[in-house]
């Protein structure tokens, strides 16, 4: 490793970093309400696209259950929005995500590969059924009316959520528990047998990536203000963080970030006026990044970046 | 519907199976033959019968193209199977979503459908729709017809050996990427067929693939991953169970089939017939 490298870049990243936060925390000043609502969608995005890489991108589990802890979020919001204050509420809906992930998890831990992404996949379609099913027959009424939120709070709330998301991903990335979760995507075999724990670690992984779907599905809510299961179960809440996470790349931090970022936009900008144009573009994309970007986008930057800096360090890295 | 639902596992069984490819576009294949009927039956006046002979092939034939070019590269880009087992199902929702949105352009969210012999038949004093059993007849003459293609003809047998194993396959003479862009074009052939046969009987809309594809895989992982056999045994007890739930509480039947297919999951992983 070139440390001399790495001790440079650090305060340049950190302070290009803080910039971006600032920008970001100061926007609804000075930009009119329209712009800051369709910005809460793009962060809504990324906190999902980001909490679903929490767990799948290390270990290579393609788990399709993002549809129902943001939907558990949106119905704990739905259900106590009048009693709890906003940010008790909050934490709560991830809570309930996270419980709910914990037993998923832990029904789950003999499924592999093909098996675990259908598995999650019928979960969230059948918790989606049987609300509209529970609503229909017993409550008379489908769907139900959320205590509204001013915009701005909105989003400041789900620009904290994502920047408590982005830092727990940047800390697991760092710490033991992070080699350890990359460990099983590598081989699950080879970590059982070195010791790894592999089933909580798993679990755990699982649940906490799916606080923060809950924690944006309970905010997001709020900016709904009336929601059904059709909606808050939505089968493309589990598609869409797949898809943008993979076409950011999941081998980078940024990786998700930039996907959901940039295909949030363009679903922002495209959605209202052709929205079968936006599908199409959307399909188009994903499958010209599986067969020819398979690390996305992240992948081609770090690429070209190594080759920018090959001629300065050439063949100190390994 | 126990009928159809085998014909449609058939096809997603022969897929998956043989091609390893999850392809969650097959509803949307079902949709395309649903719709080309449609067309045909309204704008030119085509019985859907024969619109049977006119979209299996033409589907046949899409669905070899996208193997031979989109799937085969993956295949020979992946690293392991299971590598191209996720890479090609993360594709075949691409796939979901370019079909299902050309069809939005093409016909519109509207929902749509015809009348096509609606008179009743009797028989042992139950009365049945027409349409009804000429689809059950249809859907149980074709799964026979293609049951036995697999089991007498060579090329079933080539199929069947790709499904065993790709690799020995290869070396006992069967070019291994025409026999998967065959079954791949042969899941889309059940596809069309079993979409023309839906539109007879059920409205429809460029959406209505992704149900179908879940009662597909529901089925299929009934039956037994990679197991043919498995899946068209598996659609009739589906369909069989779905009536029953039915009578009681039309609401109940998908979420009777989610609960099945998750308690299947994790009781029995492999299926009833899987090995």
């Amino acid at each position: 490793m070139d440390i001399v490298r790495v001790v440079y870049k650090r305060p340049f990243t950190l302070g290009l970093l803080f910039l971006v936060l600032i920008l970001l925390a100061t926007i609804p000043l000075y930009v009119p309400p329209y712009p800051v609502i369709s910005l809460t969608s793009v962060i809504m995005y990324i906190v999902i696209t980001v909490g679903w890489a929490i767990f799948s991108g290390p270990t290579r589990y393609i788990s399709l259950a993002s549809a129902a802890f943001f939907g558990v979020g949106i119905y704990v919001s739905a259900i106590l929005g009048q009693i709890l204050p906003l940010p008790v509420l909050i934490t709560f809906g991830g809570l309930v995500s996270f419980i709910l992930a914990l037993f998923i998890g832990l029904l789950t831990l003999r499924l592999k590969g093909m098996y675990f992404i259908i598995f999650t996949f019928g979960i969230s379609e059948l918790i989606r059924h049987f609300l509209l099913w529970w609503e229909t027959n017993f409550m008379g009424t489908v769907g139900r009316w959320v205590v509204a939120v001013d915009h701005t709070t909105v989003y400041y709330i789900m620009l904290i959520i994502s920047v408590i998301a982005l830092l727990t991903t940047y800390l697991i990335r760092r710490s033991k528990f992070g080699l350890a979760l990359r460990s099983i995507g590598e081989n699950e075999e080879a970590a059982t047998h070195i010791g790894i724990n592999v089933t909580i670690l798993k679990t755990i992984t699982f649940a906490i990536s799916a606080f923060f779907m809950g924690a944006a599905g309970a905010i997001m809510a709020t900016r709904w203000t009336y929601i059904d299961p059709k909606i808050a179960f939505n089968p493309l809440f589990s598609f869409m963080p797949v898809l943008m996470a993979i076409f950011g790349g999941v081998g980078q931090l940024y990786g998700p970030v930039l996907g959901a970022a940039l295909l949030a936009y363009l679903e922002e900008l495209l959605i209202t006026e052709l929205p079968y144009y936006y599908m199409l573009l959307f399909g188009t994309i994903l499958i010209i990044v599986i067969l020819f970007l398979p690390s996305g986008l992240a992948g081609l930057i770090e690429k070209w970046r190594k080759r920018g800096s090959e001629g300065q360090y050439a063949n100190t890295r390994r | 519907m126990g009928g159809i639902y085998a014909l449609i596992a058939v096809g997603l069984g022969l897929q998956y199976g043989v091609g390893r490819v999850l392809n969650v576009s097959h509803g949307e294949f079902i949709m395309l033959g649903a719709f080309a009927t449609w067309t045909l039956y309204t704008v030119f006046g085509i019985s859907p019968l024969i619109s049977l002979v006119i979209c299996g092939p033409v589907l046949f034939v899409l669905g070899f193209i996208i193997h031979r070019t989109l799937f085969q590269y993956l295949r020979g880009k992946s690293e392991s199977i299971g590598a191209f087992a996720d890479n090609s199902l993360l594709a075949s929702f691409g796939l979901l979503f370019i079909i299902q949105n050309v069809a939005l352009l093409i016909w519109k969210a509207d929902i749509r459908g015809y009348s096509y012999l609606e008179s009743s038949v009797s028989i042992f004093g139950a009365l049945f729709a027409a349409h009804r059993l000429v689809a059950l007849l249809f859907a149980v003459g074709i799964s026979l017809v293609f049951y036995y293609f697999l089991t007498r003809t060579r090329l079933g047998k080539a199929i069947r050996a790709a499904a065993e194993d790709p690799e020995t396959a290869q070396v006992m003479g069967v070019n291994i990427h025409r026999v998967l862009a065959i079954c791949f074009g042969l899941g889309a052939l059940m596809a069309a067929f079993a979409g023309v046969l839906i539109s007879m009987m059920y409205e429809m809309q460029p959406t209505m693939g992704l149900e179908y594809t879940i009662i597909a895989i529901i089925v299929v992982v009934l039956g037994g991953l990679g197991s043919i056999t498995g899946s068209l045994i598996g659609g009739f007890i589906l369909g069989l169970i779905g009536s029953i739930v039915t009578y009681f509480d039309p609401g109940l039947s998908l979420i009777a089939y989610y609960v099945m297919f998750i308690l299947l999951l994790l009781v029995r992983p492999t299926g009833i017939f899987g090995k």
